[in-house]
């Protein structure tokens, strides 16, 4: 299980004589990923804030976090070295776009749905609420409003008008920002071109004061995400279930003196 | 077996319908109380819709609570009635003729209760038409490759065969009944035993009928639970993603209605003075079987250990490891007592013979048996993948609410039940004394 190959969310990812039942996505034109690179993370959590800002998420207060229904769609995870606490590893952690995603498949009505472009699009108001689909996410990622959430003023000012403002009894999650997707597809459009590489700037990639976020298109090889992905220290976390996420981690690298 | 041998027809008739004569004040008082129960209950769903599923304990990591274990608890409780009234009647096991109405009337109602939880469980109760595939201007239709979905269908065909295999037992009796009462409750069962007289041409289509859904019925005990049980084996989660768990949760299913028999009839018997139709060596039978089912359901404890070492899996390790001595240890060594070391008591004949030893282990096999899903439902997905994501998880009193009204409302309907219909099968009894009476001459 440690040596699980990188297996992109791309045709050439999937290899149906060995370990895949179905074949795979055609995504037209465009699978969306991002490459996160660890050694740049100094873990300011402000990727988080920005997505937060971004994209509406409800602001649960304190006693609802304690009791584990905190909404944020990225968080920074830390790990200790139990050895020696002052070495910490920040691991941003957010939905991973899988392109064979576990989401999916156990939703009765289709809600989390793989869309052409390889974003795991959840639909809001097809949801029906029986969490199944957070129960199989091995990454833990999605989200699920256990109650409407209040933005007292003035927090209702800074609300995104792109966004809808989820209700209770839905789950939500990370969607790589789709409403820039959209707008930059709008725009590519009317300009009669395709979206050029880095054009697209989630919130997180946006704000992140060291550039770990790369986001662009999986399936053009001069993009920088496919360029990154090649890198030696990419990988995937939990590889070896075989989900091909299209968040793909470059490793840390420490020295030891 | 003499003793059976004994009763004469009238006989049974008259111990039968004398648990139908009118009910005392103690009667009403169990009525209330069990009324209250299923208020108190509703209630709490009702308060549940208006705030939002988060007055239920649910959280992330732990997204599903009570709700589904007492979805999978009932749906097993329901179990060994179509085991008792289908498969041991198709194999002429008499014994179970004593039990099995009231059995079969545990299975129906169980399901029917299980059905209710998967509603209380959507966060949008009042979408759940989506489920169903019905024709839209949308073109959508459910996924069905969600094991939800099987679940729906596994679970709306297991009633609907249960109920109608329930009622066709139920007609003769139902017109003895009628025969005997006056004035509307003549009119209610007129209607209700659908014309039957009796004639040879009616026994000739009912037994018929009574066989076919007999038939109808057993592979449901099988397909019913496995397609709970894929619920959890087909997702990622370590410690539900096991081939083990049909299997499992069939065994498991049957251990508990069987443990849910012997707790309804052993009261039953007493208060009804049934105990010369319901007689000892029939409980013994159940306990023997229990025997059997809760060693299966220990070998399966045993099988998911040896897998997970087997694996090489670390966070298959990890998940059981953590199962017998995390957060959740002592759940976990109530199941594991409760289920697979309790019920080997009845390894000795003295204890399987004794109405309380019988009474208390059928308790502790049921407490035993809700804990196990406890321990699957809640214990899989707290101690997941990301150690980032732990979490635990704890029921509210919304949570308890409801299930106190879904135990009032099963034993609510059970109790209405036996008191205004006949709660053993008159004709069965009398079918078994026959066919004793022709071997014995
Ligand atoms: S904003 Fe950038 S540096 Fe700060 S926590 Fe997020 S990923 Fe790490
Ligand atoms: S990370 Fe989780 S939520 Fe995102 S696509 Fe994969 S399984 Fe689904």
């Amino acid at each position: 299980m440690w040596e699980f190959p990188l297996t992109l969310p791309l045709p050439e990812g999937y290899n149906n004589k060995v370990r895949d039942l179905y074949p795979s996505h055609e995504h037209n034109g465009y699978r969306w990923a991002m490459v996160v690179d660890l050694d740049r993370c100094i873990g300011c959590a402000a990727c988080a804030v920005a997505c937060y800002a971004e994209n509406n998420i409800g602001i649960v207060g304190e006693q609802q976090l304690i009791a584990g229904r905190e909404m944020a769609w990225l968080q920074v995870q830390r790990y200790q070295d139990p050895g020696r606490p002052e070495k910490v590893i920040f691991l941003p952690m957010l939905c991973q776009h899988c392109d064979n995603a576990p989401c999916e498949s156990v939703c009765p009505v289709f809600a989390p749905h793989h869309s052409k472009e390889g974003l795991n699009n959840q639909i809001y108001n097809r949801c029906i609420g029986t969490r199944f689909c957070s129960q199989d996410c091995p990454y833990k990622v999605r989200r699920f409003n256990w109650f409407t959430w209040q933005w007292p003023p003035p927090l209702n000012l800074q609300l995104n008008p792109d966004v809808t403002v989820r209700s209770k009894g839905v789950m939500e999650k990370c969607s790589f920002c789709v409403q820039r997707i959209k707008e930059a597809h709008n725009r590519a459009k009317n300009e009669g071109r395709a979206i050029r590489d880095g054009e697209v700037q989630p919130a997180c990639v946006q704000t992140c004061p060291t550039g770990v976020f790369t986001f662009g298109n999986l399936m053009d090889p001069n993009s920088e995400v496919s360029r990154k992905a090649k890198d030696k220290r990419a990988y995937q976390v939990m590889g070896y279930l075989n989900t091909k996420p299209a968040v793909i981690y470059l490793k840390k690298v420490v020295q030891e003196i | 077996m003499s003793q059976e041998f004994e009763l004469s027809y009238g006989e049974i008739d008259y111990t039968v319908l004398g648990s139908l004569r009118r009910p005392s004040s103690g009667y009403w008082l169990l009525v209330g109380a069990l009324v209250l129960g299923v208020v108190a209950g509703a209630i709490c769903w009702a308060y549940q819709i208006a705030v939002g599923i988060g007055a239920g304990g649910q959280n992330i990591p732990v997204a599903w609570g009570t709700y589904l274990i007492n979805f999978v608890f009932w749906v097993g409780i329901a179990h060994s009635g179509t085991l008792i009234s289908a498969i041991l009647h198709l194999f002429r096991a008499g014994w179970r003729n004593p039990i099995a109405r009231a059995a079969e009337t545990m299975t129906v109602f169980a399901v029917s209760i299980a059905g209710l939880f998967p509603f209380i469980h959507l966060g949008r109760v009042w979408l759940v038409y989506y489920m169903l595939p019905y024709p839209n201007q949308r073109n959508l239709w459910p996924n069905f490759q969600s094991p939800l979905v099987f679940d729906m269908v596994a679970i709306s065909t297991y009633l609907t065969v249960s109920s109608l295999f329930w009622y066709t037992g139920l007609l003769p009796d139902l017109a003895v009944v009628r025969d005997r009462a006056e004035g509307l409750r003549r009119k209610i069962f007129t209607v209700l035993s659908l014309g039957w007289t009796g004639k040879h041409e009616q026994w000739r289509h009912y037994t018929r009928g009574y066989l076919f859904f007999a038939a109808l019925a057993t592979p449901l005990v099988v397909s019913v639970h496995s397609v709970v049980s894929w619920d959890f084996a087909l997702s990622v989660v370590p410690g539900w993603h096991s081939t083990i768990f049909a299997p499992y949760f069939v065994a498991g299913a049957i251990h508990s209605g069987l443990a849910m028999v012997l707790t309804l009839m052993i009261p039953l018997r007493k208060v009804f003075n049934f105990e010369r139709i319901v007689t000892v060596d029939v409980l013994e039978n159940v306990a023997k079987t229990i025997i059997f089912t809760g060693l299966i359901v220990g070998y399966a404890y045993g099988v998911e250990y040896f897998l997970a070492w087997y694996s090489s899996n670390i966070v298959e390790q990890e998940a059981f490891r953590w199962r017998a001595m995390g957060a959740y240890s002592l759940e976990f060594w109530i199941m594991v007592v409760c289920n697979s070391l309790v019920p080997l008591l009845f390894f000795i004949k003295r204890i399987r013979r004794s109405i309380a030893w019988l009474f208390g282990i059928s308790l502790l096999v049921n407490v035993g048996m809700w804990y196990e899903r406890f321990v699957i439902i809640i214990g899989g997905v707290a101690h997941g993948f990301i150690p980032h994501a732990w979490g635990l998880y704890r029921p509210s009193l919304i949570e308890y609410g409801i299930m106190l009204g879904s135990f009032s409302l099963f034993f609510l309907l059970f109790v209405l039940f036996v008191k205004h219909f006949p709660s053993i099968s008159m004709t069965e009894m009398k079918e078994t004394i026959q066919e004793e009476a022709a071997h014995a001459g």
